[in-house]
């Protein structure tokens, strides 16, 4: 980030991550994404009068596994608390939330910064709460229209100490985070889907100044480029302020991705007094060392135990292990090839190479890979035969089967005319053919001249028009030419 | 304690209830009078006393994540004094 | 010539033959609209009750054997939710609202075989102690018209008082069922806090909130509190404890000596009624004579328990209320060209009542930053001591005796003016809801000015079953002279 060196930015960063539920965090409504509006509502989510809630056990156990993976301590007493504000997409007029006991305390989230070391960036708490309903301003022209299918939906709001300094430091944290939510099946980490929402705190003061500045905040940034561009528009913009003498206002501001800027939308003076009190509707919690137990026991394997196993049990370099399990579906798919007969190395260079440009290329998630990890693996078998070659292979019977995935990969190999020829009798008249031709060289060769075997080889390939086995034409050269 | 009209504004602010002037200085005078009522607990000595937060036994209630219980978008809609086939409506709110 | 003494006398009736359900359906309908100026009901479920009645005789009729309210004719508080039924809470806010779903108590009356005839007339949001804060108009005593029936449930004290139904379901949450019971001379009882399900009660103070049942015998009180309580799905805070056999309890003869507490502070108050006071201080003196523990207990903390109460309830009900907006359901507000808070606020002001406004105000500012500590926690610590203190009683003693209400029933419009004085005469009523124990208000007396008067007694949490003994016990023992 370009940034005046008199200055230093301060950042924290308030996270609210969806979890990986069924249903609502206080009723039965189903909080699947895509659904008509307000069709996953009840009595309960509509706040009718008489209704009451019951919390979700699923919800509490992925903020525990959530606490656990980021080494919180874990509150064993803890309660639910109103905030009570106004506004149309919040039916009980109160949102319901730990803000005051939270089930996690303290704990931190590694990052791995551009110098290349290693960082813990501090938390503060994680905490559960219920999404609110969605208001949508441009259906139509005098009213706001309220979907209530988001309402009740359990929320984790992940807080970090004001410990990052940089925009660079922001996305990392947030990759990291991101990476760490889908590793542990707590959050599917999709910010434009709205399943990961990030809000940011942000101060500037003079380097050396041991009070921080003036807060900003900045609310619902909804992928890691915008929240990087967004700490840097208003870092830039909180350093020019205090350049000219200019005071900066507590506000709050929203993003506009379209110019790169922030705009304020409330002063923070304006803010409700939120009067939070137990919310006498539910029971508190005094959770048992047993049950945080069995959550412990049965957290899912995060990355670095990952990339540890796959150097450990497939001798992949730390490299190949890193960039494959920084997403976690993309580590799964390479472990399906690996168990469907696909060798571990060769499997991660394709998934290196020609995988992760289709992905890139097509701006897809692995997910929307149209091929099976068992149909790949199919495919680096034919190579690994030598029925292929890696350059024929990953080319064009490649993006055959992309385009026709059905298709099996040994036929469409064969109707593609792409099998090497590796078969000593069929390469035996070409070679002849070849050193017939070029017995000069033959001769220089006997002389100690071995780089002319390249020529031979390419030779042959160009005689069998790209489908003799270059490794088997090697051989089978060096044997005759041996006499 | 007094009741400054100020006070009125805010409190009626917060519960979005709204007062004409009339109201405003009968609703003083009402919340002047409960609050000096309950200022009694303020003769009460409760140093080392912990407040009661919850008055049922139970602890630890939860519920399995299972999906039941909705009702249809229509009779979600039924009550309501504004509405189009698929939205609840209401005035229009100037983004937060 | 339907007539109905008790719930078990009705029963014996449909068995052999001399009544139908039906006959009952339309003996409490012609009884209703005869008495509409009491205005007890709301709402009137005339078809709807004689055709289920005709179900329930026909089900009967065939052989299939009675459930255990088979028939039995009840009305239900305005404030309890009934599927496809109006829920008002006797406020314009809730102007044509219907409820979708039903409360798990109503749901368990009715696979138990009742009939529910009506909603029941209240106090705005069970806010008051007069049954004169309704936007559906006050209701009148039926033993003396000019008289009020007290509050909240009035309309539901004066159907059974009225005989415009068999037993009826109230709320308490600060004696709003327990003074309308003493007020109308009837049975009202409030459970523990915890023992019937609040799903779809509508919520005025969740802490303090529980249904109630009027009734004319302990019978039928106990047997009505045996169909609704027990543990509920949808109530986080509902009690997981087993219900006991209260109505074969009822049956088995209990012969030790009571433990009766009562307090000196309370009966020989400034505020009570000479003759109130006298007629329990006599009662007492009787029991002691026939070999009962009484004893007096020293209750320092009653001139704060109403300023503790008014303070915690009013927060949690400024907060409950705060759905009642216009958006969802209910009342909106015609005035247009509003902005979205002018529309909360000009909504919530044209259709809420004086009475609930000042709950909220009051409620809105004991949390409000700055005086949460002095008002709200300081009230917490306040309840925290007298349910110590109670409990500490309860070691000793079975039961304790007080007043219901410091005077019989006064006259429609006397205390309007003057909203402390109002809330002074829950004196008696608010501790067992502060403390979540439950209570009693039995019709033992009468005033010399005509009027009844009950005894209110306290036991302790989830005793139901001793409370009801002795309730059984006290009103036998005023049957005989």
């Amino acid at each position: 980030m370009a940034s005046n060196p008199a200055y230093e930015t301060v950042i924290g960063l308030e996270v609210h991550a969806q979890l990986l539920t069924q249903s609502k965090l206080f009723c039965g409504d189903s909080i699947a994404y895509g659904a008509a509006p307000n069709t996953h509502v009840s009595p309960v989510t509509l706040a009718h009068p008489g209704t009451l809630p019951k919390m979700n056990k699923k919800a509490v156990e992925l903020a525990i596994r959530m606490g656990l993976a980021c080494h919180c301590e874990i509150e064993r007493h803890n309660y639910f608390a109103r905030k009570n504000y106004f506004y149309p997409d919040l039916p009980k007029g109160y949102q319901v939330s730990q803000h005051t006991t939270p089930i996690c305390k303290g704990g931190h989230i590694t990052i791995r910064t551009e110098a290349g070391g290693e960082r813990a960036v501090r938390l503060n708490r994680i905490h559960l709460e219920e999404d609110a309903g969605k208001s949508l301003h441009d259906v139509l022209d005098t009213d706001s229209c309220i979907d209530l299918n988001r309402a009740g939906t359990p929320l984790i709001e992940i807080v970090t100490e004001p410990d990052l300094r940089s925009a660079e430091e922001v996305s990392a944290y947030l990759t990291e985070l991101r990476k760490l939510v889908r590793y542990l099946g707590v959050c599917d980490g999709n910010m434009e889907e709205g399943s990961l929402r990030c809000d940011v705190n942000i101060s500037v003061r003079r380097q050396g100044d041991a009070r921080l500045g003036t807060k900003v905040e900045i609310k619902n940034l909804n992928s890691i480029r915008n929240a990087r561009r967004a700490v840097e528009a208003e870092s830039r913009r909180l350093i020019e302020l205090l350049e000219n003498g200019q005071p900066v206002l507590q506000q709050t501001r929203s993003f506009d991705a379209a110019t790169g800027t922030s705009f304020a939308t409330r002063e923070k003076e304006d803010a409700d007094d939120y009067r939070y009190f137990a919310d006498p509707d539910l029971t508190p919690f005094a959770l048992e060392e047993s049950f945080i137990d069995s959550i412990r026991a049965s957290l899912p394997e995060l990355q670095e135990q990952r990339v540890q196993r796959y150097m450990n049990q497939w001798n992949l370099p730390d490299y190949d292990a890193r960039v494959i399990t920084d997403d976690k579906s993309l580590a799964d798919f390479y472990e399906e090839m690996v168990n469907a007969g696909a060798l571990p190395k060769p499997a991660a260079n394709w998934m290196l190479g020609p995988v992760k440009s289709w992905l890139n290329e097509n701006d897809k998630e692995i997910s929307d890979f149209p091929l099976s990890p068992a149909a790949l693996a199919a495919v680096l078998k034919m190579v690994d035969t030598g029925a292929l070659s890696f350059s024929a292979a990953s080319t064009r019977l490649f993006t055959h089967l992309l385009q026709h995935p059905a298709d099996d990969a040994a036929v469409a190999a064969q109707q593609l005319n792409l099998i090497q020829q590796s078969d000593a009798d069929t390469l035996a008249p070409l070679i002849d053919e070849v050193l017939a031709r070029y017995a000069d060289k033959v001769t220089e060769y006997k002389k100690g001249k071995k780089g002319v075997l390249a020529l031979f080889v390419g030779e042959v390939m160009k005689r069998s028009k790209g489908k003799a086995d270059p490794r088997v034409t090697n051989e089978l050269l060096l044997e005759r030419l041996k006499s | 304690m007094e009741v400054t009209e100020a006070m009125i504004d805010k409190l009626s602010h917060l519960a979005r209830l709204r007062f004409t002037a009339d109201e405003k200085g009968q609703i003083r005078g009402d919340l002047e009078r409960m609050i000096h009522f309950v200022e009694k607990l303020d003769e009460l000595d409760l140093n080392g006393v912990e407040p009661l937060i919850f008055m049922t036994d139970e602890v630890n209630v939860l519920r399995e994540d299972e999906v039941k219980g909705s009702v249809s978008r229509d009779e979600a809609l039924r009550n309501a004094p504004a509405h189009t086939d698929t939205f609840f409506t209401v005035p229009k709110v100037i983004k937060k | 010539m339907f007539s109905f003494s008790s719930i078990d006398q009705y029963h014996s009736s449909l068995q052999d033959g001399t009544a139908t359900c039906l006959q009952a359906v339309e003996h409490y309908l012609q009884r209703i609209n005869a008495q509409m100026h009491l205005n007890a009901f709301v709402d009137i479920y005339a078809d709807e009750a004689r055709t289920r009645a005709a179900a329930l005789d026909l089900q009967r009729q065939s052989g299939r054997p009675m459930e255990v309210l088979h028939g039995v004719v009840i009305g239900i508080k305005d404030v309890i939710a009934y599927n496809g039924h109006k829920l008002t809470a006797a406020s314009r806010i809730l102007e044509g609202f219907h409820s979708i779903y039903s409360a798990t108590a109503v749901e368990r009356l009715l696979e138990a075989g009742a009939i529910i005839i009506g909603s029941l007339n209240c106090d705005e949001f069970a806010m008051g102690s007069t049954n004169e804060n309704s936007a559906y108009g006050k209701v009148l005593n039926a033993l003396d018209e000019t008289r009020i029936p007290g509050g909240s449930s009035g309309g539901s004290a004066v159907a059974v008082q009225a005989g415009l139904c068999m037993v009826s379901l109230g709320s308490d949450t600060g004696g709003s069922v327990r003074q309308p019971a003493d007020l109308c001379g009837i049975i009202g009882l409030k459970p523990t806090y915890g023992r019937i399900s609040r799903y779809g009660l509508i919520a005025y103070a969740s802490s303090f909130d529980q249904i109630g049942i009027f009734g004319s015998t302990i019978a039928d009180v106990a047997l009505t509190l045996q169909v609704m309580a027990g543990a509920d799905d949808f109530d986080s805070t509902v009690s997981t404890r087993p219900v006991p056999d209260y109505t074969h309890g009822l049956k088995e003869k209990q012969d030790k000596p009571l433990r009766i507490a009562y307090f000196p502070e309370a009966l020989d108050h400034p505020s009570l009624d000479p003759e109130i006071s006298q007629a329990i201080h006599n009662l007492l003196k009787n029991l002691q004579a026939e070999g009962h523990q009484v004893s007096p207990v020293s209750f320092s903390l009653l001139d704060h328990i109403v300023p503790a109460y008014y303070v915690l309830t009013t927060a949690e009900a400024s907060s409950n209320l705060s759905r009642y907006d216009g958006v969802r359901y209910g009342y909106r507000t015609s005035k247009e060209g509003l902005d979205i808070n002018e529309l909360y606020e000009t909504t919530r002001s044209e259709a809420f009542g004086t009475e609930v406004k000042r709950r909220i105000m009051l409620g809105t500012f004991v949390l409000s930053a700055g005086y949460y500590d002095a008002y709200y926690t300081r009230a917490q610590k306040v309840r925290k001591l007298l349910f110590d203190q109670t409990q500490l009683i309860f070691k000793e003693f079975d039961h304790i005796f007080l007043p219901t209400t410091p005077s019989t029933a006064f006259r429609i419009g006397e205390k309007t003016t003057d909203p402390i004085a109002m809330y002074l005469a829950d004196i008696y009523t608010v501790m067992a809801n502060l403390v979540g124990i439950p209570a009693i208000s039995l019709p033992l007396f009468r005033h010399s000015n005509g009027m009844p008067f009950g005894l209110q007694v306290m036991s302790n949490r989830f005793e139901e079953l001793s409370l009801l003994r002795i309730s059984d016990l006290l009103i036998d023992r005023q049957l005989k002279p």
